[in-house]
């Protein structure tokens, strides 16, 4: 051991403030300033990359809903009755190119030759809309929204702000595209996610 | 070894620290009430040790969170038993913090010099609260992932940032990998850290202000207890409370099997039993109270107001009737929270809708057991996969969705549910076994809805012939009739049957031959083996094979099944009504292959 052998009840502390006596008060200030500005500094990009990272997906660009096949226009029978359908397309997920994935699920109704389209999700929480087991509405299993087959809200007790989101559908030849879109949810007016 | 630890003691100076942990004065003595916060620093240190080993084996992505939770569930030597104490100590948690809270309520130890603490305490609850909000997504399964939805669409209404504070969450516009990585760096590094930190304060303010007695005033010495110290008398205390608590754990553990695991997330099937877990249920019933725009009032303005009443607590206890107020506001809460669970629970339990939806889910969940332990395992695709294209799973939905209309299943709609229309189809539970033939050509059952009732055939020859031809058989007739039945169930080669047909062969080659015998006559309308007088009904070869099914369910106009009399079942598969691969999951679903 090269150390200098010390008092063996020495304790190897050093008292607070034994050391050195207080600098004049401005220069004090200044070199207080000084250290929290550089300190700050150092701080900056790591925080601010950070930052960024956590907000970046407010910045990625919004992509336009395109329409997508959904259905055969003789798959949706012409009952009067909304009938679930489930929407497969391309999607990427982050670093995943996902080539028809069942993403979501549409209510297609027929009328004759025209077809409404109605999101699954919905508009009050986010939770997966049931048509009741005697077909004669809406129902969402989490808070008892309830809505007509149509889609329209249809009791004033029920939590959801808006009527159920209607998707645009356009018929191609013999096949029902739909713009398969989410809108957020909790609010009266219907605004698009994304 | 003394000379080592005074060695240590002089470079560090730990006996100092370790002096400072556990010398600390109690006054009137060690108590069994004073055991709270420390159960609770417990359950943080078992959740922090159980919630490290879990993340050693968790992967946080879209197709491999599930699997991984699957893993470690029935895989992992152990793996059930550290994910269910994870689990139920986060319950256990959850059940400390209430009592401790409403114990420093009840002592008013809210009190100057404690505001501070206060505070801390009820951020510690949140960050509690918000660790089991983001554990809850993390195996993202349908329980998980539809109840976090409803969590993260309640965040999307916050006042002006709310979008913004969704999309950041989430990690885009949709759940996904995104949505995982950032839930499980919120659960295992954000709110655990600022759990250490305001851990850290509150025990050490806890430290400055010592235990609030709670039973003498300020600087009295009353009673005859002497002044205890933390070690070891309290220490034993809690040491054998945070026992007590852990052994509640493992008991529960161990009666449930662990945590459950349902089946794996899927945005585009229905998930009707979507509920968070119990501590939260109250928010969740309180919500179905709020119509309309009012869910602002309900889910963020009302529980805001709330919780800044509980924090100004300390300032409404300096009042002369204050701390009664408090009192009276905590109690007045909690029983409202209890009044709403209650009435969650119990229309839950009273809706034939939900307890189906439960049914449901737990079937998926011991279903996707299955076919993650099949020969195939679990591709790395994800468990979705095995779902989507498994018979037993699909085959009853699409029923549902495209054949209840008119057919039935067993007698409901393949759900369980009851038809919501007559039926006007045969009932096809069992469709071409033993059982199903049987009584399709007993004169007393063809002309009844489960076969032909419904439909234009209750009119028809078949039905005719039935009632006459049938119903006059003498006895030697009626055996004759068992081995055609035989017969041609075994062209259907059903799995259920496999055994009966392969003891029966016999009986089987007789039937067949009999078939197109005079005395029975099947071949007078129906093509047998390439026999047949007219070909009116549909062809016997085969009958409800794979093969024949999938051509029936395609075009049962065909010529090769009813032709131009074909009622009123729809062209499936040249109308591309059902895909391809949709007609293979239903065929597989009516004949019992999976």
């Amino acid at each position: 051991m090269s150390e200098k052998p010390q008092a063996a009840d020495a304790p190897h502390v050093v008292e607070e403030g034994s050391s050195g006596t207080a600098p004049a008060p401005r220069r004090g200030f200044l070199a207080g300033m000084g250290a929290i500005a550089a300190g700050g500094l150092a701080f900056l990009a790591p925080v601010w990359s950070g930052i960024r990272a956590a907000l970046e997906p407010l910045e990625r660009p919004r992509q336009d809903a395109d329409l997508v096949p959904v259905a055969k226009l003789a798959a949706v029978p012409d009952d009067g009755v909304p009938h679930k359908f489930r929407v497969v397309m391309d999607r990427v997920d982050a670093w995943n190119t996902h080539r028809q994935l069942p993403v979501g699920a549409v209510y297609l109704r027929r009328a004759g030759d025209s077809v409404e389209a109605l999101n699954v999700v919905c508009p009050h929480a986010g939770c997966f809309v049931n048509v009741a087991a005697d077909r004669s509405r809406f129902v969402c299993p989490c808070h008892k929204s309830s809505f007509d087959l149509s889609g329209a809200v249809n009791d004033p007790a029920s939590p959801s702000p808006r009527d159920m989101d209607t998707l645009d559908v356009e018929i191609r030849g013999d096949e029902v595209w739909v713009r398969f879109q989410n809108f957020l949810p909790g609010r009266a007016e219907k605004e698009p996610v994304a | 070894m003394r000379l080592v630890l005074d060695w240590l003691d002089d470079r560090t100076g730990y006996r100092r620290l370790v002096r400072a942990a556990l010398v600390e004065a109690i006054p009137g003595g060690a108590k069994w009430r004073y055991v709270w916060g420390s159960t609770l620093t417990f359950a943080v240190a078992v959740q922090f040790i159980t919630g490290l080993a879990l993340w050693a084996s968790y992967s946080a992505n879209a197709q491999g969170a599930w699997e991984s939770v699957f893993y470690i569930q029935n895989d992992m030597a152990g793996g059930w038993l550290l994910r269910g104490i994870h689990h139920y100590m986060a319950h256990a948690t959850m059940i400390l913090l209430v009592l401790h809270l409403m114990q420093i309520v009840v002592a008013g130890a809210y009190r100057a010099p404690r505001e501070v603490n206060f505070w801390f305490g009820l951020a510690l609850l949140f960050i509690v609260l918000g660790l089991s909000l983001t554990g809850y997504l993390l195996p993202w399964d349908q329980q998980g992932y539809w109840a976090t939805k409803v969590a993260t669409s309640i965040a999307s209404i916050t006042p002006f940032i709310g979008p913004a504070l969704q999309e950041a969450l989430i990690g885009g516009a949709d759940y996904g990998h995104l949505t995982l990585t950032r839930f499980f760096a919120l659960h295992a590094g954000v709110l655990p850290g600022a759990l250490i930190a305001l851990i850290a304060g509150h025990v050490f303010l806890f430290r400055r202000h010592g235990v609030t007695t709670g039973e003498r005033p300020a600087g009295a010495r009353a009673g005859g207890n002497p002044d205890g110290q933390f070690w070891p008398d309290q220490a034993l205390r809690d040491a054998v409370a945070c026992l007590a608590v852990m052994a509640a754990v493992l008991y529960l553990v161990i009666r449930t099997g662990g945590a459950p695991l349902g089946a794996p997330a899927d945005a585009s099937e229905p998930y009707a039993a979507a509920r968070p877990e119990w501590y939260f249920m109250f928010l969740f019933q309180w919500l179905t109270y709020f119509p309309a725009e009012t869910e602002i009032l309900g889910a963020i303005v009302i529980p805001g107001l709330v919780v800044t009443l509980i924090a100004l607590m300390p300032f409404a206890g300096r009042w002369r009737l204050g701390h009664r107020f408090n009192l009276g506001f905590t109690g007045t809460i909690l029983a409202g929270v209890g009044l709403l669970t209650w009435l969650a629970y119990a229309q839950d339990r009273a809706d034939p809708e939900f307890v189906a939806a439960q049914h449901r889910a737990e079937a998926a969940a011991e279903r996707i057991v299955e076919l993650a332990r099949g020969p195939d395992g679990i591709p790395p695709s994800g468990a979705l996969t095995l779902l989507r294209n498994d018979p037993l799973t699909q085959g009853p939905q699409l029923f549902a969705d495209r054949c209840a209309s008119c057919h039935s299943y067993d007698g409901h709609d393949g759900l369980g549910n009851e038809l919501a229309e007559a039926q006007t189809a045969a009932d096809l539970k069992g469709f071409a076994s033993r059982e199903w033939l049987t009584g399709l050509l007993d004169p007393e059952q063809i002309a009844t809805p489960r076969y032909f009732g419904g439909t234009d055939f209750a009119r028809g020859r078949m039905v005719r012939m039935v009632q006459s031809r049938i119903a006059g058989f003498d006895a030697a007739q009626r055996d004759d009739l068992a081995k055609v039945v035989k017969a041609l169930s075994a062209e259907a080669a059903l799995p259920q049957q496999a055994a009966l047909d392969e003891a029966d062969r016999d009986e089987i080659a007789e039937g067949a031959a009999l078939l197109a015998s005079e005395s029975i006559g099947c071949t007078e309308c129906h093509e047998w083996r390439g026999a047949f007088e007219q070909d009116l009904g549909p062809v016997l070869t085969g009958f409800g094979s794979r093969e024949w099914l999938t051509g029936f369910i395609g075009d049962a106009s065909h010529p090769r099944f009813y032709g131009d009399s074909n009622d009123r079942m729809p062209a499936f598969g040249p109308d591309e009504i059902l895909s391809e691969a949709e007609i293979g999951l239903l065929v597989g679903w009516l004949r019992g292959e999976w």
